[in-house]
This record gives C-alpha cells, sequence and structure tokens, in this order.
C-alpha cells in the first residue's frame, strides 16, 4: 500500500522488482490526487516531471548504475520551495501565476538522489501561521481529524505525509512551522541546524531564521532525508561547511546515560493531555537508559516578543520585492508607480501577511529601532545563550512541542495574539539556529496526536536522531 | 494605547501598502494588542549584551566565498517571464515622476 511505504520499503520493492519507480510514481499520483479533496494537502501536481524523474531512476536501475539514496521515493515540497517551471504560490494570490526559472538547491539535491517529485504542498501565506488557514487556496484539513487543523505553516506537507499521499516531504521552519504541523499530524518534523541545509530557492520570509527541514512517518526516513540535502551550497552564503555525518549510522539505539533536560518553563501552561503524554514519553527515555534532570531556560518567556519583532522586521523586508513589477500580479489601474505598489500589495497580500508587514514596519521605523529591533537582538543573544549553557549540563533537551493537540477550524483564527502565544515552545530553537525536531508521543483520549520536541547542540542532528529513532522504537510511534 | 489610526496610516505608506478604513481599524487593535504583549521585553536587563543578528559559526572570514568566475544567467527573456508587463526587454511600470 502507497500510504504506508516507507523510503527502505520503496528501494526493496525496486530492487525485487515489484514495481517500476515508473509504476510507483503512477500510482502514487493517482492516489494523491484522488485523496487530496479529503485535505487540500497539494496545491499543484507536477506529473510530467514525476514521470521524468521516475524514468531516470528506472533506466540506472535496468544500467546497474547508482540510482540514488531517494531512488523513485514518492515525495511532496511545500509551496514556499522553488521549482522551476511548476508554479509556485507560497500560498498567496499574488504569486497564483508565478513559475519559477530555477530551482531551489535542496530539490536539485532531492532529484540528483532519485526523489519523484509529485507536487507542491499547500502552506499559510509566505509561511506565516501556525494553522494554514492562512492559505489563500482554503485550509488544510488534518488527515486525522478532519475539522481540525493540520499546524502551519507546512500543514500541506505534514498532512501529505501522515495521509501517506506522499512517502516523506519537505516544509519550511521559521518559528515552529515544521515541527508544530508535525506534532499536530502525527509525523516525524526536523528543523535542523542553521545553515545546516541551503536555503537558495526557499522564498524569503525572515532570513535569519529560515530553515527547510524534512517531515516523514518515521525517524530514520527523516535522517535520510536530511543527508541528501544537508551540506555546503555556495548559492548560500549562510550554509555551514561543516562536513554532513552520516545521520543513518548514528541510529544505534546507544542512549543510555545520555542526559536530558525537561526545562521548567517549557511545562508551565501546557494542557492536562499534551503533559501527560510527554510525561509518558519521559518515563520511556528513563527505561531507555536515559538521565533526566530538570533545567531552566529562563529567558523563554520572552522568547515570542522577541520572535515576533525579528521575524516581522525581517519579513517586512523580504516581502518588499512583490511590488506588482516582477511577480505576476498587479492590480488596479494606478497612474503613478506609487500608486500601483501600494494597490498591489493591499489587494494582493492575506490579512496575516499585511499584519506582519506593518508589524516589521513599524518596529524598524525612526525612532522605534532601538525599542524594538535592537533590543530583541539583544533578547535573541540570550535565549542561545540560555541553550548553550544548558548544553554544558546535558545531552538533549526535550519538551512539548505545542501547549496543545490540533485545534479545530475556525477555532483561533479571530485573534492573532493568541496564535502567536501557541508557538511559545517552538520559536527559540529557530532563534538559537539549534536543530530541534517534533517525535510522535502517543495520542490524547480523542486520538489526537502529540509531538515530542528534542532539542540538541549545533550540528548534533547524529545526537538528536539517535534519541529520537531509540524513543520511537521503544513507544512504538514509528509509522503512523 | 500604543499606536493611533494615524499612525498606522503612517506606517502603511511607508510599508507600501494600500489600506481599507476597515482595515486600518482592525490593524490599530490588532498591532495595540501584539505591541502591548512585545512590552514585557523592556524587564530584561539586557546592558552589555551584543545584539545577535544571525547565527555564526567560528570559520575563515572569506571562507563562504566562492571563486569569481563567469556563469550563464538566466537571460533577459526568462528574468522577464514573470513580470506582469514587459516590453523590448525592459519591465514596464506606470509614471514614476510627475511632470
Amino acid at each position: 500500500m502507497i500510504a504506508e511505504l516507507t523510503i527502505s520499503e520503496v528501494q526493496a520493492g525496486l530492487r525485487a522488482k515489484t514495481f517500476s519507480a515508473t509504476e510507483l510514481a503512477k500510482n502514487a499520483l493517482k492516489f494523491a490526487e484522488a485523496e487530496n479533496s479529503k485535505t487540500n494537502a497539494y496545491l499543484s501536481f507536477c506529473p510530467e516531471r514525476a514521470l521524468a524523474t521516475a524514468a531516470r531512476v528506472d533506466k540506472a536501475l535496468a544500467e546497474g548504475t547508482d540510482a540514488g539514496l531517494l531512488a523513485g521515493v514518492p515525495l511532496a515540497i511545500k509551496d514556499v520551495i522553488v521549482t522551476k517551471g511548476v508554479r509556485t504560490t507560497c500560498g498567496s494570490r499574488l504569486l497564483e501565476h508565478y513559475i519559477p526559472p530555477y530551482d531551489a538547491t535542496a530539490v536539485i539535491r532531492i532529484e540528483q538522489a532519485g526523489g519523484v517529485i509529485l507536487g507542491k504542498t499547500n502552506c499559510d501565506e509566505f509561511a506565516m501561521g501556525s494553522s494554514n488557514e492562512n492559505s489563500a487556496y482554503g485550509p488544510v484539513r488534518n488527515p486525522v481529524a478532519l475539522d481540525r487543523v493540520p499546524g502551519g505553516s507546512s500543514g500541506g506537507s505534514a498532512a501529505a505525509t501522515a495521509q501517506g499521499t506522499a512517502v516523506v516531504a519537505l516544509g519550511s521552519d521559521t518559528g515552529g512551522s515544521v515541527r508544530q504541523p508535525a506534532s499536530f499530524c502525527g509525523v516525524v518534523g526536523v528543523t535542523p541546524t542553521y545553515g545546516r541545509v541551503s536555503r537558495y530557492g526557499l522564498v524569503a520570509f525572515a532570513s535569519s531564521l529560515d530553515h527547510i527541514g524534512p517531515l516523514a512517518r518515521s525517524v530514520s526516513d527523516a535522517a535520510l532525508l536530511l543527508q541528501v540535502i544537508a551540506g555546503h551550497d555556495e548559492m548560500d552564503s549562510t550554509s555551514a561547511l561543516a562536513p554532513v555525518p552520516d545521520y543513518l549510522a548514528a541510529l544505534d539505539g546507544k542512549v543510555r546515560g545520555k542526559k536530558i533536560g525537561l526545562p521548567k518553563e517549557y511545562f508551565e501552561g501546557v494542557a492536562s493531555e499534551t503533559g501527560d503524554r510527554i510525561a509518558a514519553g519521559v518515563e520511556i527515555l528513563k527505561k531507555l537508559g536515559c538521565e533526566v534532570r530538570e533545567i531552566s531556560l529562563p529567558v523563554t518567556k520572552y522568547a515570542i516578543s522577541c520572535y515576533y519583532i525579528i521575524c516581522t522586521a525581517e519579513a517586512s523586508s523580504n516581502l518588499a520585492r512583490y511590488d506588482g513589477v516582477r511577480y505576476t500580479t498587479r492590480s488596479g489601474d494606478a497612474g503613478t508607480l506609487s500608486e500601483m505598489y501600494k494597490q498591489t500589495r493591499g489587494s494582493g497580500f492575506g490579512a496575516e501577511c499585511k499584519r506582519r508587514i506593518m508589524l516589521g514596519t513599524y518596529v524598524l521605523s525612526s525612532g522605534y529601532y532601538d525599542a524594538y529591533y535592537l533590543k530583541a537582538q539583544k533578547v535573541r543573544a540570550l535565549i542561545a545563550e540560555d541553550f548553550r549553557r544548558a548544553f554544558t549540563e546535558v545531552d538533549a533537551i526535550v519538551t512539548p512541542v505545542s501547549p496543545f493537540p490540533a485545534f479545530k477550524i475556525g477555532e483561533k483564527s479571530g485573534d492573532p495574539m493568541e496564535m502567536y502565544l501557541s508557538d511559545i515552545y517552538s520559536v527559540t530553537g529557530d532563534l538559537a539556529g539549534i536543530p530541534c525536531m517534533s517525535v510522535p508521543c502517543g495520542t490524547t483520549s480523542e486520538g489526537l496526536p502529540v509531538g515530542m520536541q528534542i532539542f540538541s547542540r549545533h550540528f548534533d542532528e547524529p545526537g538528536m536522531f539517535r534519541l529520537a529513532d531509540a524513543f520511537e522504537k521503544a513507544g512504538g510511534f514509528a509509522g503512523h | 494605547l500604543k499606536i493611533t489610526e494615524t499612525e498606522v496610516r503612517y506606517v502603511a505608506g511607508l510599508a507600501n501598502l494600500e489600506l481599507t478604513d476597515l482595515e486600518v481599524d482592525k490593524m490599530s487593535r490588532d498591532m495595540d494588542q501584539i505591541l502591548t504583549h512585545i512590552e514585557t521585553l523592556k524587564e530584561l536587563d539586557t546592558s552589555g549584551v551584543e545584539p545577535m543578528a544571525q547565527v555564526l559559526y567560528d570559520a575563515d572570514e572569506t571562507a563562504t566565498l566562492r571563486a569569481d568566475v563567469e556563469r550563464p544567467t538566466l537571460g533577459q527573456e526568462t528574468a522577464l517571464a514573470n513580470a506582469p508587463l514587459a516590453g523590448n526587454g525592459y519591465y514596464k511600470v506606470p509614471r514614476v515622476i510627475e511632470r
């Protein structure tokens, strides 16, 4: 069944000639297109491109040459990551007809590894949101409970992975946009170290916080997808030079004696069932032989304020480019250039983007810069220092991803501040630039998934994956 | 109140964003609420703290620079393909300077 295949099962099927990459791609496309009316996870499909990649994989297999780590694997790409010749909307009406002239580095690497891109997934407009309700193309429904949100902003990628309409998917994370939807949909979501994956071709939201990251139904599949996309790229000068270790080799189960910190600030204000599931998860870690201790990350309570200053400031600058000149959409019949800018942007952006552009412009404006933007950058340094100090005592930090599980569509969309506050546990990882992930940790009595968050030191994805993999296996949480 | 409607209209002008009267009203209330929350940062003593603009790792200053080698570019036709209005190899825009 396509909906449950893992990467290694795809590889085994191809080797045993149970199916060819082309047959698998055709079936996966058919399945994903048929299932999409349930969740609205995909915004576009790219069958020609998928079949072309599949044909290359079949040729390599027939010739006995290396078909790649992702050979034949049907997958999805969040629609904020550009794909040459395939419409990339960013969930915005402004880019409804935008056809990128180049591929993102992560996309190139996936296809070089034989990964078969089925299509592009729905998301909050320009990745701004925590529920996917900010997409101009309608909300995504959570495959676990169709009246609920899948989380955001990578809600389409999380939903497709959970629904089985993609084996794995790429999302992007600026303040929790991979981990929170992963937790809401019951899949694995990884935010790598800042700079571990090239941002070239990731449409910019907040450049100092933006990450591309994998979503998968198991830790090992997420690790393998990261293996393919990680590594320095001369097209992104902020991409890290550090060599990429073998992530799968780290999945050796050796977590006995690892020191795990539970920061007390991340357990205040957690919904009771979410707290119970995380507590049960911590018991599993103890059974695996981990040493668990309480720690403190005292600056946490300032993280939301810090994050929403920095991300809106950077967004207001990055989104200035959508001016009606270069990117497909121009509104009105303004007589002057200035009026054309204002009309295009006023009618093109949705409410959340406008709010963030306004906040960002405000905090950067003359007279407010020191009080807001500069202050937030100093608080960001203190948050990073909190983690640095904690990692002198512990090897990993474990918390909930979100204070509560998936909520009903429409339930929180009226109050922007309430929605922002729900990002409290996920923004800190992006601010510090450390690797972090969500791993499934059971469900509530209503059957809603809960995600456990693991933070690790800069570039210690191996340690993070080792712990997550051991946890997933001990808890029986793999495979959705 | 942290922000008035007049200030909201001024900031919208800076951001090249046309807002309806209804949007200005809602934006004022939303921004006021958010800015009030953000005020809590003032409690935190940040004297002597270096601002963190970017996540940085130890590396040679020029380590991320690539060789200065010419490469093929997108080309005019491709670069202009997404323009709402173009002609003769240029983007076309409404009048810039009032006469």
